[in-house]
């Protein structure tokens, strides 16, 4: 059983065994350039994961990222669209610094209002989007409005990698440094693995929450423009439905809904698996109400692995407790 | 709210005078969802130059400023009192316009509603902009009329429950047989979300390298494809089809993803409707189940059992005529 120790390592070995499956049935999915193009498609989803693992991290879970991500992406659009002209550098600033407030807008609220976070997520959720109707007007921000630029800069491939996939690279790193490297990733984990310890040792539990949904808020923000590019496209009802994917991918990357346990490298391998069955299912031929219980089934899976990792533990402590006594 | 109530006003009573000008010609009022819209702004158009073929009629083009049913309601009372000959209206509401139709109907005001309809007993006839039979043709047409030695082609839909896309594939397959050498390989799910819609579409190139066209019928999911065409640099291989609007197509046929797709032509839909409430107040149709009313240029709508009729195939749109409507809807 000692395999099982290293999630990472499970996943990657679950990784590999899909890409085999996958390439029983159709051969052409494993050449580097498929797995490329399937990365890239990947890149938002890892983006979110890893935003979503530390607000997970902290006991909590946003709802609102891919409303967050919709509105931020509505937003620098109709920049776009107002000034052609502005750099990208500008609406990358834009975007991160919007996602960044509107995900302090759930912060507070956790933090200052002590409301469950379940409950401001799925109300800031619904408000995002009735924001984006209110700025849009119901109406569509359309390809042939947006600049070439601005839809182009995602895509520009760099070291045969496009943009975008560079990006997901990037907030990977950072994100790996932050949570293992500086006080303030520690912090994130000691809140959700035992606030009271966390606050004994003189770690603000609210605050933490709070900088973890601002992280989270920044990171849809820059999703919502990347999004928008890449399917040069902005509506109300963008990306609807996403978080639960981001929250799937972070189940599925082990980390745990109960706060404090779950890595950089798990969050990305949870969303690569995702990635992988959703760019998957349709070159393989499988009948659409199939495709829906394939990904379900994939997500309890990975619950159960979960449950029966923490299970052993919990055994483990009980009985030398039983012992002791 | 004091302001929306003024423009109505303003609305409502420049109506008035110009009907005053001229009060032997027949009064016909189109009544819109609301004002200031593309779509309605080029139905209005198709009006006037109905009246103007027609001679004797004078279009009141009118609607509230925003699209609420009590606007709409307001308009169309001041209407009655100034005794148009005819409303044809394009309902906000299907049932909450039916009190104050009917009165208009019992003072003898012929009242039809077209685009979005009014529940049966509020008009004498709704004008549908076309039929499930013609968009399950018009959507393969679109795409065989540009492989004239036939080829493979695929259908992106919305959900695997969208009623209207579902039946408009029945349809399209049902016709399948006027179209030799077509060949539907695949129905996908994009589920009208941009990111599935792109994913089912690269998957479809992938799955099927010799596909010739993607048969979209679903605003969302042609969009998403023409995308997914551009970014795999097929673009000229596969050709992107079906529904969509002309605002929101205008880059894929620029691109040339999209040779040319198809969507109800507002201009034609309010020259129609016009031309049939002319008809009704004139007396020489009437609307009843079986009756056929003609519609000018666009030839007759038959009525069905419901009286709604079908005005005709979707209009087909291309690079020759995307810039004068991309700006309308």
């Amino acid at each position: 059983m000692s395999f099982l120790k290293s999630r990472e390592a499970i996943l990657t070995g679950a990784i590999v065994a899909l890409l085999a499956l996958v390439a029983t049935r159709y051969g052409a999915f494993i050449r580097p350039a498929n797995l490329a193009a399937v990365f890239n498609d990947t890149s938002p989803l890892i983006i979110l994961a890893l935003g979503q693992m530390v607000v997970i991290l902290t006991r909590c879970i946003d709802l609102s990222v891919a409303a967050n991500l919709a509105l931020t992406g509505m937003v620098c659009a109709m920049l776009n669209v107002a000034m052609p002209g502005l750099p990208i550098g500008v609406i990358l600033v834009v975007a991160l610094a919007l996602g960044a407030a509107l995900g302090a807008i759930n912060g507070l609220l956790v933090w200052k209002l002590d409301i469950p976070p379940i409950v401001v997520t799925l109300g800031t959720m619904t408000i995002f989007r009735g924001v984006i109707f209110l700025l849009s007007d119901g109406q569509w921000v359309n390809s042939h409005e947006m600049s070439a630029s601005f839809t182009g800069f995602a895509r520009h491939v760099i070291l045969g990698l496009p943009v975008l996939s560079w990006i997901a690279i990037l907030v990977a790193l950072v994100m790996l440094v932050v949570m293992t490297r500086t006080p303030m990733g520690r912090a994130l984990y000691a809140v959700g693995g035992n606030p009271h310890a966390a606050v004994y040792t003189g770690i603000n539990v609210g605050r933490s929450q709070f900088i973890a949904f601002v992280i989270s808020g920044m990171l849809a923000g820059l999703c919502g423009y990347l999004w928008i590019a890449r399917y040069a496209v902005a509506y109300v009802d963008i990306a609807g439905g996403f978080e639960l994917d981001v929250v799937a991918a972070c189940v599925i990357g082990g980390i745990s809904i109960a706060g404090g346990i779950g890595t950089v490298g798990g969050a990305i391998l949870g969303a690569l698996f995702l990635g992988i069955i959703k760019n998957a299912l349709p070159v393989v031929d499988i009948s659409p109400f199939w495709q829906l219980a394939i990904s379900g089934a994939a997500i309890i899976i990975a619950v159960l692995f979960n449950a029966r990792a923490d299970r052993t533990k919990g055994r483990v402590i009980l009985k030398s407790a039983e012992v002791t006594q | 709210m004091k302001l929306t109530k003024l423009l109505t006003t303003v609305a409502v009573a420049s109506g008035l005078f110009a009907g005053a000008a001229s009060a032997d010609d027949m009064r016909i009022a189109v009544v819109v969802k609301a004002l200031g819209i593309g779509f309605f702004e080029a139905a209005a158009k198709g009006a006037e130059e109905a009246a103007a073929e027609l001679g004797d009629v004078e279009i009141i083009y009118t609607g509230p400023t925003d699209t609420t049913a009590e606007g709409q309601i307001e308009v169309i009372n001041s209407l009655i009192a100034q005794n148009v000959d005819a409303i044809a209206v394009s309902a906000n509401d299907t049932d909450a316009l039916v009190p104050t139709l009917k009165k208009a109907m019992q003072r003898g005001i012929k009242v039809i509603s077209w685009d979005s309809g009014v529940a049966e007993e509020g008009r004498m006839m709704h004008l549908n902009p076309s039929s499930n039979p013609l968009i399950g043709n018009m959507i393969i047409k679109l795409a065989a009329d540009h492989l004239p030695e036939g080829g493979e082609v695929a259908v992106l839909s919305a959900t695997t429950t969208s009623t209207n896309q579902n039946i408009w594939i029945e349809e399209m397959n049902k016709v399948m047989g006027n179209y030799p050498g077509i060949e539907v390989v695949a129905t996908v799910y994009g589920d009208d979300l941009a990111d599935k819609s792109y994913r089912e579409a690269t998957g479809l190139m992938q799955s099927y390298p010799d596909l010739d066209a993607i048969i979209a019928p679903t605003s969302v999911g042609i969009v998403a494809a023409a995308q997914a065409v551009v970014d795999a640099g097929k673009v000229g291989q596969v050709n992107v089809t079906g529904l969509g609007l002309p605002s929101e197509m205008a880059g894929a046929v620029e691109s040339g993803a999209s040779q040319s797709f198809a969507i109800w032509n507002p201009i034609d839909l309010g020259y129609s409707a016009t031309m049939i409430a002319y008809h009704l107040a004139k007396g020489d149709a009437t609307a009843e189940p079986g009756a056929t009313i003609s519609m000018g240029r666009m030839g007759e709508v038959t009525l069905d059992d419901t009286t709604s009729g079908a005005m005709a195939d979707p209009f087909v749109y291309d690079s020759s005529n995307i810039d004068d409507f991309k700006d309308i809807f």
